[in-house]
Protein backbone atom coordinates (compact mmCIF):
# COMPACT_ATOMS: atom_id res chain seq x y z
CA UNK A 1 0.00 0.00 0.00
CA UNK A 2 2.93 2.31 -0.05
CA UNK A 3 2.13 3.93 -3.10
CA UNK A 4 -1.43 4.87 -2.11
CA UNK A 5 -1.78 8.47 -0.46
CA UNK A 6 -4.91 10.20 1.52
CA UNK A 7 -7.03 12.13 -0.97
CA UNK A 8 -10.34 13.25 -0.98
CA UNK A 9 -12.52 12.57 -4.09
CA UNK A 10 -12.71 16.20 -5.36
CA UNK A 11 -9.06 16.04 -5.26
CA UNK A 12 -8.69 12.43 -6.59
CA UNK A 13 -10.77 13.62 -9.84
CA UNK A 14 -8.80 16.96 -10.38
CA UNK A 15 -5.34 14.82 -9.81
CA UNK A 16 -6.80 12.16 -12.36
CA UNK A 17 -8.04 14.77 -14.65
CA UNK A 18 -4.65 16.35 -15.00
CA UNK A 19 -2.80 13.09 -15.66
CA UNK A 20 -5.73 12.12 -17.63
CA UNK A 21 -4.05 15.44 -20.21
CA UNK A 22 -6.74 18.13 -19.02
CA UNK A 23 -5.29 21.48 -19.23
CA UNK A 24 -8.19 23.22 -19.11
CA UNK A 25 -10.90 23.69 -15.95
CA UNK A 26 -13.50 26.35 -16.25
CA UNK A 27 -15.72 26.34 -13.18
CA UNK A 28 -17.86 28.80 -10.54
CA UNK A 29 -17.65 27.63 -7.05
CA UNK A 30 -20.28 25.49 -5.47
CA UNK A 31 -20.52 23.40 -2.29
CA UNK A 32 -19.80 20.72 -1.92
CA UNK A 33 -17.49 20.13 -5.41
CA UNK A 34 -15.39 23.52 -4.44
CA UNK A 35 -12.01 21.21 -4.00
CA UNK A 36 -12.24 20.22 -7.51
CA UNK A 37 -11.52 24.26 -8.61
CA UNK A 38 -9.02 24.43 -5.56
CA UNK A 39 -6.56 22.28 -6.64
CA UNK A 40 -6.73 23.00 -10.23
CA UNK A 41 -6.32 26.90 -9.17
CA UNK A 42 -3.21 25.22 -7.37
CA UNK A 43 -1.73 22.76 -9.81
CA UNK A 44 -2.84 24.15 -13.36
CA UNK A 45 -0.46 27.10 -13.62
CA UNK A 46 2.50 25.12 -12.52
CA UNK A 47 1.82 22.63 -15.44
CA UNK A 48 0.83 25.35 -17.93
CA UNK A 49 -2.77 24.69 -18.14
CA UNK A 50 -5.73 26.79 -17.67
CA UNK A 51 -7.73 27.73 -14.56
CA UNK A 52 -10.59 30.08 -15.27
CA UNK A 53 -13.06 30.93 -12.40
CA UNK A 54 -15.69 32.03 -15.02
CA UNK A 55 -18.45 34.70 -14.19
CA UNK A 56 -20.96 31.98 -13.92
CA UNK A 57 -21.37 28.44 -14.96
CA UNK A 58 -22.75 28.95 -17.86
CA UNK A 59 -19.81 30.51 -19.23
CA UNK A 60 -17.85 27.78 -17.74
CA UNK A 61 -19.85 25.17 -19.46
CA UNK A 62 -19.17 27.42 -22.83
CA UNK A 63 -15.72 27.96 -22.41
CA UNK A 64 -15.50 24.45 -22.52
CA UNK A 65 -17.59 24.05 -25.79
CA UNK A 66 -14.92 26.31 -27.16
CA UNK A 67 -11.69 24.50 -25.86
CA UNK A 68 -13.37 20.70 -26.57
CA UNK A 69 -13.88 22.47 -30.34
CA UNK A 70 -10.25 22.31 -30.51
CA UNK A 71 -9.90 18.78 -29.17
CA UNK A 72 -7.89 19.20 -26.38
CA UNK A 73 -9.40 17.35 -22.81
CA UNK A 74 -11.01 20.10 -20.89
CA UNK A 75 -13.54 19.75 -17.94
CA UNK A 76 -15.99 21.74 -15.54
CA UNK A 77 -17.37 20.05 -12.25
CA UNK A 78 -20.18 21.46 -10.03
CA UNK A 79 -22.80 20.51 -7.83
CA UNK A 80 -26.73 20.04 -8.50
CA UNK A 81 -27.92 24.19 -8.70
CA UNK A 82 -25.11 24.75 -10.86
CA UNK A 83 -25.48 21.73 -13.47
CA UNK A 84 -28.78 22.98 -14.05
CA UNK A 85 -26.99 26.37 -15.33
CA UNK A 86 -25.18 24.55 -17.55
CA UNK A 87 -27.98 22.82 -18.96
CA UNK A 88 -27.83 24.78 -22.01
CA UNK A 89 -24.18 23.84 -22.71
CA UNK A 90 -24.58 20.35 -22.17
CA UNK A 91 -27.32 20.12 -24.79
CA UNK A 92 -25.27 22.39 -27.35
CA UNK A 93 -22.32 19.80 -26.45
CA UNK A 94 -24.42 17.34 -27.63
CA UNK A 95 -25.58 18.69 -30.93
CA UNK A 96 -21.82 19.58 -31.86
CA UNK A 97 -20.81 16.33 -30.70
CA UNK A 98 -18.21 17.57 -28.79
CA UNK A 99 -16.28 15.72 -26.04
CA UNK A 100 -16.10 16.90 -22.85
CA UNK A 101 -16.03 16.05 -18.84
CA UNK A 102 -18.57 17.47 -16.67
CA UNK A 103 -18.19 16.23 -13.05
CA UNK A 104 -21.79 16.56 -10.49
CA UNK A 105 -21.01 16.71 -7.10
CA UNK A 106 -24.38 16.49 -6.10
CA UNK A 107 -26.60 18.10 -3.01
CA UNK A 108 -30.10 17.98 -2.31
CA UNK A 109 -32.46 19.67 -4.14
CA UNK A 110 -34.95 21.19 -5.85
CA UNK A 111 -33.59 24.46 -6.20
CA UNK A 112 -31.07 25.99 -4.06
CA UNK A 113 -31.66 22.84 -1.88
CA UNK A 114 -29.07 22.26 0.22
CA UNK A 115 -25.43 21.35 0.69
CA UNK A 116 -25.31 17.59 2.06
CA UNK A 117 -25.48 14.71 -0.63
CA UNK A 118 -27.90 13.20 -2.58
CA UNK A 119 -28.28 11.34 -5.62
CA UNK A 120 -31.80 13.32 -7.13
CA UNK A 121 -30.28 14.45 -10.04
CA UNK A 122 -30.43 11.10 -11.76
CA UNK A 123 -32.98 12.09 -13.79
CA UNK A 124 -31.60 14.96 -15.36
CA UNK A 125 -28.15 13.16 -15.72
CA UNK A 126 -28.97 9.96 -17.22
CA UNK A 127 -32.54 11.26 -19.53
CA UNK A 128 -29.98 13.60 -21.02
CA UNK A 129 -30.15 16.93 -19.02
CA UNK A 130 -31.40 19.70 -21.19
CA UNK A 131 -33.81 20.06 -24.46
CA UNK A 132 -33.37 17.53 -27.66
CA UNK A 133 -32.83 14.11 -28.22
CA UNK A 134 -29.19 13.41 -26.79
CA UNK A 135 -27.52 11.14 -23.78
CA UNK A 136 -24.31 11.53 -21.95
CA UNK A 137 -22.41 8.84 -20.56
CA UNK A 138 -22.53 8.70 -16.59
CA UNK A 139 -20.48 7.21 -13.94
CA UNK A 140 -21.09 6.65 -10.74
CA UNK A 141 -17.90 5.84 -8.13
CA UNK A 142 -18.68 4.29 -4.91
CA UNK A 143 -14.76 5.28 -3.58
CA UNK A 144 -12.15 7.75 -4.16
CA UNK A 145 -10.40 5.52 -6.28
CA UNK A 146 -13.23 5.14 -8.56
CA UNK A 147 -13.39 8.65 -8.29
CA UNK A 148 -9.94 8.68 -10.38
CA UNK A 149 -10.57 6.12 -12.44
CA UNK A 150 -14.14 7.10 -13.72
CA UNK A 151 -12.24 10.27 -14.13
CA UNK A 152 -9.78 8.70 -16.70
CA UNK A 153 -12.68 6.50 -17.79
CA UNK A 154 -14.66 9.81 -18.52
CA UNK A 155 -12.02 11.89 -20.55
CA UNK A 156 -11.40 8.23 -22.77
CA UNK A 157 -15.07 7.32 -23.56
CA UNK A 158 -15.93 11.05 -24.58
CA UNK A 159 -12.98 11.43 -27.06
CA UNK A 160 -14.08 8.18 -28.40
CA UNK A 161 -17.56 8.39 -28.84
CA UNK A 162 -17.49 12.50 -28.99
CA UNK A 163 -20.09 13.00 -26.35
CA UNK A 164 -20.13 14.54 -22.67
CA UNK A 165 -19.44 11.85 -20.20
CA UNK A 166 -20.44 13.20 -16.34
CA UNK A 167 -19.00 12.14 -13.36
CA UNK A 168 -22.25 11.48 -11.26
CA UNK A 169 -20.86 11.73 -7.41
CA UNK A 170 -22.53 13.20 -4.17
CA UNK A 171 -21.49 15.32 -1.36
CA UNK A 172 -19.35 12.34 0.51
CA UNK A 173 -17.97 11.20 -2.21
CA UNK A 174 -16.49 14.77 -3.22
CA UNK A 175 -15.57 14.96 1.06
CA UNK A 176 -14.25 11.31 2.01
CA UNK A 177 -10.74 10.84 1.95
CA UNK A 178 -9.39 7.53 1.27
CA UNK A 179 -6.54 5.43 0.03
CA UNK A 180 -5.95 6.22 -3.54
CA UNK A 181 -3.41 4.91 -6.50
CA UNK A 182 -3.13 6.93 -9.27
CA UNK A 183 -1.42 4.93 -11.18
CA UNK A 184 -3.22 4.27 -14.45
CA UNK A 185 -3.52 2.59 -16.97
CA UNK A 186 -3.74 4.76 -19.92
CA UNK A 187 -6.32 3.80 -23.85
CA UNK A 188 -4.27 5.35 -26.77
CA UNK A 189 -5.68 8.59 -27.87
CA UNK A 190 -8.17 8.98 -30.20
CA UNK A 191 -7.41 10.92 -33.47
CA UNK A 192 -9.78 13.80 -33.81
CA UNK A 193 -9.59 15.01 -37.25
CA UNK A 194 -13.16 17.00 -37.06
CA UNK A 195 -10.89 19.99 -34.48
CA UNK A 196 -10.91 22.74 -35.47
CA UNK A 197 -7.36 23.54 -35.16
CA UNK A 198 -6.41 25.68 -38.09
CA UNK A 199 -6.44 24.18 -41.78
CA UNK A 200 -2.82 25.11 -42.62
CA UNK A 201 -3.98 25.96 -45.90
CA UNK A 202 -4.34 21.85 -46.95
CA UNK A 203 -7.71 21.03 -45.90
CA UNK A 204 -11.11 21.94 -46.01
CA UNK A 205 -12.60 24.40 -43.03
CA UNK A 206 -13.99 22.18 -39.85
CA UNK A 207 -17.07 23.59 -38.57
CA UNK A 208 -17.91 22.66 -35.28
CA UNK A 209 -22.10 24.22 -34.85
CA UNK A 210 -25.22 22.24 -33.32
CA UNK A 211 -28.04 24.21 -35.73
CA UNK A 212 -29.43 22.49 -38.15
CA UNK A 213 -32.46 24.26 -40.15
CA UNK A 214 -33.07 21.62 -42.55
CA UNK A 215 -35.70 19.29 -40.34
CA UNK A 216 -34.45 15.84 -42.37
CA UNK A 217 -30.77 16.83 -41.99
CA UNK A 218 -31.06 17.31 -38.31
CA UNK A 219 -33.49 14.04 -38.11
CA UNK A 220 -30.49 11.91 -39.50
CA UNK A 221 -27.99 13.78 -37.08
CA UNK A 222 -30.05 12.36 -34.67
CA UNK A 223 -30.20 9.00 -36.42
CA UNK A 224 -26.71 9.02 -36.73
CA UNK A 225 -25.71 9.73 -32.86
CA UNK A 226 -28.24 6.96 -31.67
CA UNK A 227 -26.18 4.90 -33.70
CA UNK A 228 -23.35 5.52 -31.74
CA UNK A 229 -25.44 4.89 -28.59
CA UNK A 230 -25.89 1.83 -29.24
CA UNK A 231 -22.54 0.67 -29.72
CA UNK A 232 -22.48 2.38 -26.28
CA UNK A 233 -24.75 0.79 -24.94
CA UNK A 234 -23.36 -2.73 -25.91
CA UNK A 235 -20.09 -1.94 -25.34
CA UNK A 236 -19.58 0.45 -22.38
CA UNK A 237 -21.94 -0.69 -19.40
CA UNK A 238 -19.96 -1.47 -16.27
CA UNK A 239 -21.47 -2.46 -12.97
CA UNK A 240 -20.02 -4.79 -9.92
CA UNK A 241 -22.32 -7.71 -8.59
CA UNK A 242 -21.90 -8.28 -4.58
CA UNK A 243 -23.19 -11.50 -3.06
CA UNK A 244 -25.31 -12.09 -6.12
CA UNK A 245 -24.48 -16.05 -6.77
CA UNK A 246 -27.27 -17.02 -4.06
CA UNK A 247 -29.20 -14.16 -4.23
CA UNK A 248 -32.82 -14.05 -3.49
CA UNK A 249 -33.26 -10.64 -2.83
CA UNK A 250 -31.13 -7.81 -5.13
CA UNK A 251 -30.61 -4.36 -3.71
CA UNK A 252 -30.16 -1.88 -6.57
CA UNK A 253 -27.72 1.00 -5.50
CA UNK A 254 -24.95 3.70 -6.78
CA UNK A 255 -22.44 5.96 -5.14
CA UNK A 256 -22.60 6.18 -0.94
CA UNK A 257 -26.05 4.79 -1.60
CA UNK A 258 -24.13 1.31 -2.27
CA UNK A 259 -21.80 1.60 0.26
CA UNK A 260 -24.19 1.51 3.08
CA UNK A 261 -26.11 -1.70 1.26
CA UNK A 262 -23.07 -3.60 1.67
CA UNK A 263 -23.64 -2.86 5.59
CA UNK A 264 -26.80 -3.86 5.24
CA UNK A 265 -26.53 -6.81 3.35
CA UNK A 266 -23.20 -7.93 5.04
CA UNK A 267 -25.75 -8.02 8.35
CA UNK A 268 -28.47 -10.08 6.64
CA UNK A 269 -26.43 -12.50 5.44
CA UNK A 270 -25.29 -13.08 9.24
CA UNK A 271 -29.21 -13.42 9.48
CA UNK A 272 -29.41 -16.02 7.09
CA UNK A 273 -31.09 -14.14 4.21
CA UNK A 274 -29.73 -14.47 0.45
CA UNK A 275 -29.38 -10.94 -0.07
CA UNK A 276 -26.83 -9.16 -3.12
CA UNK A 277 -26.39 -6.31 -4.82
CA UNK A 278 -26.02 -5.29 -8.22
CA UNK A 279 -24.03 -1.57 -8.30
CA UNK A 280 -24.36 0.16 -11.72
CA UNK A 281 -20.96 2.05 -12.07
CA UNK A 282 -22.53 3.04 -15.14
CA UNK A 283 -26.29 4.76 -14.98
CA UNK A 284 -26.20 5.84 -19.20
CA UNK A 285 -25.64 3.46 -20.12
CA UNK A 286 -27.95 1.45 -17.26
CA UNK A 287 -27.21 -2.39 -17.00
CA UNK A 288 -30.09 -3.35 -17.55
CA UNK A 289 -28.83 -6.94 -18.95
CA UNK A 290 -27.64 -7.34 -15.77
CA UNK A 291 -30.59 -7.03 -13.78
CA UNK A 292 -33.08 -8.74 -16.65
CA UNK A 293 -30.55 -11.83 -15.86
CA UNK A 294 -31.13 -11.32 -12.11
CA UNK A 295 -34.97 -11.13 -12.79
CA UNK A 296 -34.67 -14.92 -13.74
CA UNK A 297 -33.23 -15.89 -9.92
CA UNK A 298 -34.16 -13.26 -8.10
CA UNK A 299 -37.91 -12.90 -6.21
CA UNK A 300 -37.96 -8.96 -5.01
CA UNK A 301 -35.69 -5.73 -5.96
CA UNK A 302 -34.98 -3.32 -3.49
CA UNK A 303 -33.82 0.15 -4.78
CA UNK A 304 -31.52 2.22 -2.96
CA UNK A 305 -31.54 5.42 -3.26
CA UNK A 306 -30.84 9.19 -1.84
CA UNK A 307 -33.64 10.66 -3.82
CA UNK A 308 -37.67 10.51 -4.11
CA UNK A 309 -36.92 7.22 -6.36
CA UNK A 310 -35.21 7.54 -9.66
CA UNK A 311 -33.01 4.98 -10.49
CA UNK A 312 -36.03 2.51 -9.27
CA UNK A 313 -37.42 3.47 -13.03
CA UNK A 314 -34.58 2.15 -14.62
CA UNK A 315 -34.43 -1.36 -12.28
CA UNK A 316 -37.98 -1.29 -13.40
CA UNK A 317 -37.74 -1.22 -17.03
CA UNK A 318 -35.22 -3.80 -16.61
CA UNK A 319 -36.55 -6.24 -14.64
CA UNK A 320 -39.99 -5.68 -16.71
CA UNK A 321 -42.63 -7.39 -15.08
CA UNK A 322 -40.70 -10.40 -13.38
CA UNK A 323 -40.56 -9.20 -9.49
CA UNK A 324 -41.33 -6.50 -7.56
CA UNK A 325 -39.05 -3.59 -6.87
CA UNK A 326 -39.51 -1.63 -4.24
CA UNK A 327 -37.79 1.49 -3.00
CA UNK A 328 -35.41 2.65 0.53
CA UNK A 329 -34.65 5.94 0.73
CA UNK A 330 -34.12 9.17 2.31
CA UNK A 331 -33.44 12.53 0.57
CA UNK A 332 -33.18 16.27 0.94
CA UNK A 333 -29.16 15.60 2.01
CA UNK A 334 -30.01 12.78 4.06
CA UNK A 335 -28.85 9.09 3.65
CA UNK A 336 -30.59 5.99 4.56
CA UNK A 337 -28.50 4.38 7.80
CA UNK A 338 -27.47 1.00 7.36
CA UNK A 339 -30.38 -0.39 9.57
CA UNK A 340 -32.88 1.43 7.43
CA UNK A 341 -31.69 -0.59 4.53
CA UNK A 342 -31.25 -3.55 6.58
CA UNK A 343 -35.10 -3.35 7.87
CA UNK A 344 -36.26 -3.03 4.47
CA UNK A 345 -34.83 -6.31 3.50
CA UNK A 346 -35.40 -8.49 6.24
CA UNK A 347 -39.32 -7.06 6.13
CA UNK A 348 -39.26 -8.65 2.15
CA UNK A 349 -37.96 -11.47 3.70
CA UNK A 350 -40.28 -11.73 6.15
CA UNK A 351 -43.11 -10.98 3.20
CA UNK A 352 -41.72 -13.70 1.71
CA UNK A 353 -39.42 -13.58 -1.34
CA UNK A 354 -39.55 -16.16 -3.78
CA UNK B 1 -9.71 -6.55 15.05
CA UNK B 2 -11.92 -6.65 12.17
CA UNK B 3 -13.68 -2.88 11.89
CA UNK B 4 -12.99 -0.10 14.22
CA UNK B 5 -15.42 3.19 13.95
CA UNK B 6 -14.20 6.15 15.54
CA UNK B 7 -15.76 9.68 15.70
CA UNK B 8 -14.12 12.52 16.37
CA UNK B 9 -16.24 15.65 17.62
CA UNK B 10 -15.45 19.14 18.89
CA UNK B 11 -15.05 22.98 18.13
CA UNK B 12 -13.80 23.94 14.51
CA UNK B 13 -10.13 25.02 15.19
CA UNK B 14 -9.39 22.42 17.30
CA UNK B 15 -7.84 19.77 15.09
CA UNK B 16 -10.75 17.48 14.91
CA UNK B 17 -9.97 16.89 11.40
CA UNK B 18 -6.37 16.82 11.96
CA UNK B 19 -6.67 14.26 14.14
CA UNK B 20 -8.87 12.13 12.11
CA UNK B 21 -6.78 12.34 9.24
CA UNK B 22 -3.83 11.31 11.25
CA UNK B 23 -4.92 8.20 12.78
CA UNK B 24 -6.18 7.18 8.97
CA UNK B 25 -2.79 7.55 7.60
CA UNK B 26 -1.70 5.57 10.76
CA UNK B 27 -4.03 2.95 9.62
CA UNK B 28 -3.17 3.38 5.98
CA UNK B 29 0.55 2.43 7.49
CA UNK B 30 -0.64 -0.06 9.45
CA UNK B 31 -1.56 -1.75 6.23
CA UNK B 32 -5.35 -1.54 7.10
CA UNK B 33 -8.34 -0.22 4.62
CA UNK B 34 -9.58 3.25 5.72
CA UNK B 35 -12.15 5.94 5.13
CA UNK B 36 -12.31 9.75 6.79
CA UNK B 37 -15.40 11.49 6.26
CA UNK B 38 -16.06 15.16 7.69
CA UNK B 39 -18.80 16.89 8.53
CA UNK B 40 -18.65 19.99 5.83
CA UNK B 41 -20.52 23.21 4.87
CA UNK B 42 -20.90 26.42 7.13
CA UNK B 43 -21.25 24.35 10.85
CA UNK B 44 -17.24 24.18 10.03
CA UNK B 45 -16.56 27.71 10.38
CA UNK B 46 -16.80 28.34 13.93
CA UNK B 47 -19.10 26.17 15.04
CA UNK B 48 -19.33 21.86 15.60
CA UNK B 49 -16.63 20.06 13.42
CA UNK B 50 -16.44 16.08 13.36
CA UNK B 51 -15.32 13.58 11.05
CA UNK B 52 -15.42 9.87 11.31
CA UNK B 53 -12.85 7.12 10.63
CA UNK B 54 -13.47 3.81 9.98
CA UNK B 55 -10.30 1.36 9.49
CA UNK B 56 -11.13 -2.20 8.42
CA UNK B 57 -8.56 -5.16 7.76
CA UNK B 58 -11.62 -6.02 5.18
CA UNK B 59 -12.75 -3.81 2.67
CA UNK B 60 -14.38 -0.43 4.33
CA UNK B 61 -18.18 -0.42 3.52
CA UNK B 62 -19.86 2.59 4.41
CA UNK B 63 -17.46 5.18 5.33
CA UNK B 64 -20.73 7.01 7.55
CA UNK B 65 -20.05 6.17 11.37
CA UNK B 66 -22.99 5.82 12.99
CA UNK B 67 -22.31 3.65 16.30
CA UNK B 68 -19.07 4.80 17.06
CA UNK B 69 -16.53 1.99 18.82
CA UNK B 70 -14.50 4.95 19.82
CA UNK B 71 -15.48 8.42 20.41
CA UNK B 72 -13.38 11.38 21.14
CA UNK B 73 -15.18 14.12 22.21
CA UNK B 74 -13.35 17.21 22.68
CA UNK B 75 -16.42 20.17 23.76
CA UNK B 76 -19.84 19.70 25.71
CA UNK B 77 -22.03 19.94 22.97
CA UNK B 78 -20.46 16.91 21.05
CA UNK B 79 -20.52 14.72 24.28
CA UNK B 80 -24.28 15.47 24.85
CA UNK B 81 -24.81 14.55 21.09
CA UNK B 82 -23.02 11.37 20.36
CA UNK B 83 -22.72 9.73 23.91
CA UNK B 84 -25.75 7.60 23.59
CA UNK B 85 -24.19 6.44 19.99
CA UNK B 86 -21.14 4.65 21.01
CA UNK B 87 -20.72 1.35 20.57
CA UNK B 88 -21.83 -0.77 24.25
CA UNK B 89 -18.26 -2.01 25.17
CA UNK B 90 -16.69 1.23 23.07
CA UNK B 91 -14.62 4.04 24.60
CA UNK B 92 -15.07 7.59 24.80
CA UNK B 93 -12.34 9.92 25.79
CA UNK B 94 -12.87 13.35 26.69
CA UNK B 95 -10.99 16.79 27.22
CA UNK B 96 -11.70 17.16 30.46
CA UNK B 97 -10.56 21.22 30.51
CA UNK B 98 -13.90 21.72 28.09
CA UNK B 99 -16.00 19.02 29.29
CA UNK B 100 -17.11 19.66 33.00
CA UNK B 101 -19.62 16.91 32.96
CA UNK B 102 -19.03 12.60 33.52
CA UNK B 103 -20.19 10.34 30.69
CA UNK B 104 -23.28 8.99 32.03
CA UNK B 105 -22.98 5.50 30.33
CA UNK B 106 -22.07 2.90 32.30
CA UNK B 107 -21.26 0.67 29.35
CA UNK B 108 -18.18 2.01 28.11
CA UNK B 109 -14.62 2.58 28.81
CA UNK B 110 -14.07 6.36 29.63
CA UNK B 111 -10.63 8.41 29.72
CA UNK B 112 -11.14 12.06 30.78
CA UNK B 113 -7.82 13.55 29.73
CA UNK B 114 -7.75 17.32 30.52
CA UNK B 115 -6.15 18.00 26.91
CA UNK B 116 -6.47 21.92 26.73
CA UNK B 117 -4.75 22.41 30.26
CA UNK B 118 -2.06 19.97 29.87
CA UNK B 119 -1.46 21.84 26.28
CA UNK B 120 -1.17 25.01 28.40
CA UNK B 121 0.87 23.86 31.07
CA UNK B 122 3.50 22.64 28.36
CA UNK B 123 3.05 25.91 26.59
CA UNK B 124 1.92 24.29 23.46
CA UNK B 125 -1.46 26.00 22.78
CA UNK B 126 -3.54 23.89 19.84
CA UNK B 127 -1.78 20.49 20.44
CA UNK B 128 -4.82 19.35 22.77
CA UNK B 129 -6.06 17.62 19.81
CA UNK B 130 -2.80 15.31 19.64
CA UNK B 131 -2.41 15.05 23.24
CA UNK B 132 -5.56 12.96 23.59
CA UNK B 133 -4.51 11.49 20.09
CA UNK B 134 -1.74 9.96 21.91
CA UNK B 135 -3.93 8.76 24.95
CA UNK B 136 -6.32 7.31 22.26
CA UNK B 137 -3.41 5.46 20.64
CA UNK B 138 -1.91 4.51 24.05
CA UNK B 139 -5.25 2.57 24.82
CA UNK B 140 -6.21 0.93 21.43
CA UNK B 141 -2.64 -0.12 21.20
CA UNK B 142 -1.98 2.46 18.69
CA UNK B 143 1.92 2.53 19.94
CA UNK B 144 2.33 -1.31 18.98
CA UNK B 145 4.00 0.38 15.65
CA UNK B 146 5.49 3.44 17.27
CA UNK B 147 7.56 4.03 13.54
CA UNK B 148 4.11 4.16 11.58
CA UNK B 149 2.53 6.66 14.44
CA UNK B 150 5.80 8.73 13.54
CA UNK B 151 5.62 8.15 9.77
CA UNK B 152 1.70 8.95 9.72
CA UNK B 153 2.42 12.37 11.70
CA UNK B 154 5.08 12.82 8.79
CA UNK B 155 2.21 12.46 6.42
CA UNK B 156 -0.13 15.28 7.95
CA UNK B 157 2.06 17.58 9.15
CA UNK B 158 2.38 19.81 5.95
CA UNK B 159 5.55 20.80 4.83
CA UNK B 160 5.09 24.37 5.33
CA UNK B 161 5.04 23.53 9.24
CA UNK B 162 7.84 20.60 9.15
CA UNK B 163 9.07 22.43 11.88
CA UNK B 164 6.10 21.57 14.24
CA UNK B 165 6.84 17.99 13.67
CA UNK B 166 8.62 17.70 16.66
CA UNK B 167 6.01 19.92 18.48
CA UNK B 168 3.62 17.11 17.37
CA UNK B 169 5.68 13.98 19.15
CA UNK B 170 6.18 15.58 22.07
CA UNK B 171 2.67 16.26 22.34
CA UNK B 172 1.71 12.92 21.59
CA UNK B 173 4.05 11.38 24.00
CA UNK B 174 2.86 13.58 26.62
CA UNK B 175 -0.96 12.20 25.98
CA UNK B 176 0.75 8.70 25.80
CA UNK B 177 2.45 8.71 29.20
CA UNK B 178 -0.88 10.71 31.01
CA UNK B 179 -2.61 8.67 33.57
CA UNK B 180 -5.66 9.95 35.59
CA UNK B 181 -4.39 10.94 39.04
Amino acid sequence: MADKVLMKGNEAIAEAAILAGCRHYFGYPITPQTEVAAYMAKRMPKIGGTFLQAESEIAAINMVYGVASTGKRVMTSSSSPGISLKGEGLSYLAGADLPALVVNVQRGGPGLGGIQPSQSDYFQATKGGAHGDFHMIVLAPDSVQEMAELTVRGFELADQYRMTAMILADGTMGQMMEPVSLDFKFRDPVEKPWAVTGTGMKREHNIINSLYLKPDLLEKTNFDRFERYKVIEENEVLYEEYKMEDAEICVAAFGIAARVAKNAIDQAREQGVKVGLIRPITLWPFPTKAFAAAAEKVGHFLSVELSMGQMIEDVRLAVNGKAPVSLCNRTGGMIPLPEQVLDAILSIHNGGAK
Amino acid sequence: MATTQYLFAGFGGQGILFSGKLLAYKGLIDGMNVSWLPSYGPEMRGGTASCGVVISDKEVASPIVVTPDVLIAMNLPSLDRYESAVRPGGMIFVDSTLVERKVERTDVQVFYVPATKIASDHNIPKMANIILMGKVLAETNGFENEQAVVDALKKVVSAKHADMLDVNLNAMKIGRDYQEG
